[in-house]
């Protein structure tokens, strides 16, 4: 596993989000897999602090089911987003066992009507290597401002 | 329709126009929308009323503080050297300076201003002014300026600090029975304390504050506005074995599409100035898993007879009317901070039970995130219909909201009062508070 394959991987996982192929984006995650955007700066502990979420597989398919809902009304009109990324680091690499650690910040911009929002953040992907390739087992975005005041987030940095 | 620049005095100068905007089954939409009104609240309603500041927990050793800003004005709520938990204008009485600016931390012994380094006690009071001789002969003593960091009027109830601004009712008086449910929120530690943990979940609201309050005993909404995502939960779990053990996510979730009947029944009580709660029979916490170990806890510290009384009380939302909002049941709080008109942070607060196991920790924790976060599919419904209405009431026309569902005139004159959970008796109770504290 090279570099560039983890790289790649990565900027194609917020591709999927940013076009809304969510059926797609939820098979990059294995079953055991974690989508965690914490509330404090260097948090550590996703389950007796309070987090912005830090969902498992069910509460993925939920958000991704729910979105295809026509009573979804805080979609009406839907909103859109756009992931701006610096090219992905590898942190830590174990060939050995197929994990892999990368680091990307990025820029989200979130969009509804004539509203727009955005977040500077930080993505580190944990990776594992599997019979249908690479899948993640964690991804954890730390945003700049986590702590701050925030409306409504709709959609997945 | 008088012109916008003569609008911004009309309420303050005709005491009777103010009153008519609260008619006994429906409320004006200035209300909601009216800069000049929000401003009267601010000075009347939010200053002579008991505003939750936060939690005795939050400040355990002399010198911790936290700030706040309460009726849109700052606070420090801070642990005097002599122990007493004090409450302060966060202002320096020199130029204005907010002596702390943390959201929390500790002094020590004394706030310095950052500025010119007026210095202060931690009870306020006025220590030290670099160069005191440059104020000899000025009117320095006849002015505010030594009276230091101004006090304010504050009581503590099972370590939840409120705060007065002005003068008004008595802390008992003014909350009477309706503290009961933050008896049963503290009750529900084995050891009988409360303290504050996992940090605060800031979500900001773009609508006015009454919004919000307004919708925890909203029991028709929940329904409809949740069919995309509790309803989704419901489905999720559709077919599968009744023995698997059901995620605790989906216990959360899945109560929030009830019916009609399942609200209608959970039944809700109301108490003078305001405050009320709904699940006075059971609730949306009612049918959690039950937690073993925990209540061999509680029947140890309470005996079995109590601790079932305690256990079995499930409220939903209790309104400590207009800043503070409380689960006693899955030991969360809301707090209600208006910014403007049209503007709110909502504060999600949970608690440790002292002497229970962490998985009560791990569930209210869980709950605020999946029902009070900025990443919220609950929230995100929840301020959308919100914000419609925010909008949706600069129409002309029709010019009033409707809360008239099981009116029945004689609730006039009753003061505490059990309803069905689907009456609108909790948004016409709020309003006569208002409208009494509205008053000049």
């Amino acid at each position: 596993m090279n570099e560039a394959e983890l790289a790649r991987f990565v900027l194609h996982e917020a591709r999927l989000i940013d076009e809304k192929r969510f059926d797609e984006w939820y098979e990059l995650f294995t079953d055991d897999a974690y989508y965690w955007v914490p509330l404090a700066p260097g948090q550590t502990d996703p389950l007796e602090h309070n987090s912005l979420a830090y969902e498992d597989k069910l509460l993925l398919r939920l958000r991704i089911e729910r979105l295809k809902q026509p009573t979804a009304y805080s979609q009406k009109p839907a909103s859109r987003c756009l992931h701006v990324m610096q090219a992905p680091e590898v942190e830590k690499s174990d060939p050995a066992r197929g994990e892999f650690l990368t680091r990307t910040p990025f820029l989200y911009t979130e969009t509804r009507g004539d509203e727009s929002q955005r977040y500077a953040a930080t993505a580190w992907h944990t990776l594992v290597r599997s019979a249908n390739g690479l899948r993640i087992r964690l991804k954890r975005v730390d945003i700049l401002n986590a702590d701050a005041a925030l409306p409504s987030i709709q959609l997945f940095l | 329709m008088p012109l916008m620049a003569d609008r911004g005095r009309r309420y303050r100068e005709d005491p009777g126009a103010l009153q008519a905007l609260v008619e006994a089954d429906r409320v004006h939409r200035d209300v909601y929308i009216d800069p000049e009104v929000f401003q009267l609240e601010m000075e009347r309603l939010w200053a002579r009323t008991w505003i939750y500041v936060g939690h005795a927990s939050q400040v355990p050793q002399p010198g911790d503080f936290i700030t706040a800003d309460i009726a849109a004005q700052p606070v420090i709520l801070v642990r005097h050297t002599d122990g007493t938990v004090r409450v302060l204008m966060n202002r320096c009485a020199h130029k204005g300076t907010k002596v702390v600016y943390d959201f929390a931390g500790n002094t020590g012994k004394t706030f310095r201003c950052p500025y010119h380094a007026w210095t202060y006690r931690t009870d306020g009071s006025l220590l030290n002014i670099p160069l005191k001789e440059g104020y000899q002969g000025t009117r320095l003593h006849a002015t505010g300026a030594v009276g230091g960091l101004t006090p304010v009027t504050h009581e503590t109830y099972r370590g939840f600090v409120f705060a007065r601004l002005a003068a008004g009712l008595a802390f008992r008086d003014y909350f009477g029975d309706s503290l009961s449910s933050i008896d049963n929120l503290a009750d529900r530690s084995p050891e009988g304390e409360l303290e504050i943990a996992g940090g605060v979940l800031r979500y900001l609201h773009n609508c006015n504050w009454k919004m919000f309050v307004e919708n925890l005993n909203d029991t028709m909404h929940p329904m409809i506005v949740h069919a995309s995502s509790a309803g989704t939960a419901k489905r999720l779990w559709e077919g599968k074995p009744a023995d698997a053990p059901k995620p605790m996510a989906i216990e959360q979730y899945a109560p929030f599409a009830n019916d009609y009947k399942f609200f209608d029944d959970m039944g809700v009580r109301v108490y003078p100035h305001g405050h009320g709660f709904s699940g006075v029979n059971f609730s949306i916490h009612s049918s959690y898993s039950s937690i073993p170990e925990y209540e061999e806890a509680m029947k140890r510290a309470h005996g079995p007879e109590r601790a079932q009384q305690i256990l079995g009380t499930v409220r939903h939302n209790t309104v400590y009317y207009p800043s503070l909002t409380i689960k006693g049941a899955i030991q969360s709080i809301r707090v209600a901070r208006p910014l403007a008109a049209d503007r709110t942070v909502i504060e999600s607060w949970t608690f440790r039970l002292k002497g229970a196991p962490p998985q009560l920790l791990e569930r209210t924790v869980m709950y605020n995130r999946l029902i009070n976060s900025p990443m919220s599919v609950v929230g995100h419904d929840d301020l959308h219909c919100y914000r419609s209405a925010q909008e949706g009431l600069a129409a002309q026309g029709h010019q009033w909201v409707n809360l008239q569902r099981n009116f029945d005139p004689a609730e006039l004159s009753a003061t505490e009062l059990t309803c069905n959970g689907t009456s609108d008796i909790s948004m016409r109770n709020q309003f006569r508070a208002w409208r009494e504290f509205m008053a000049p």
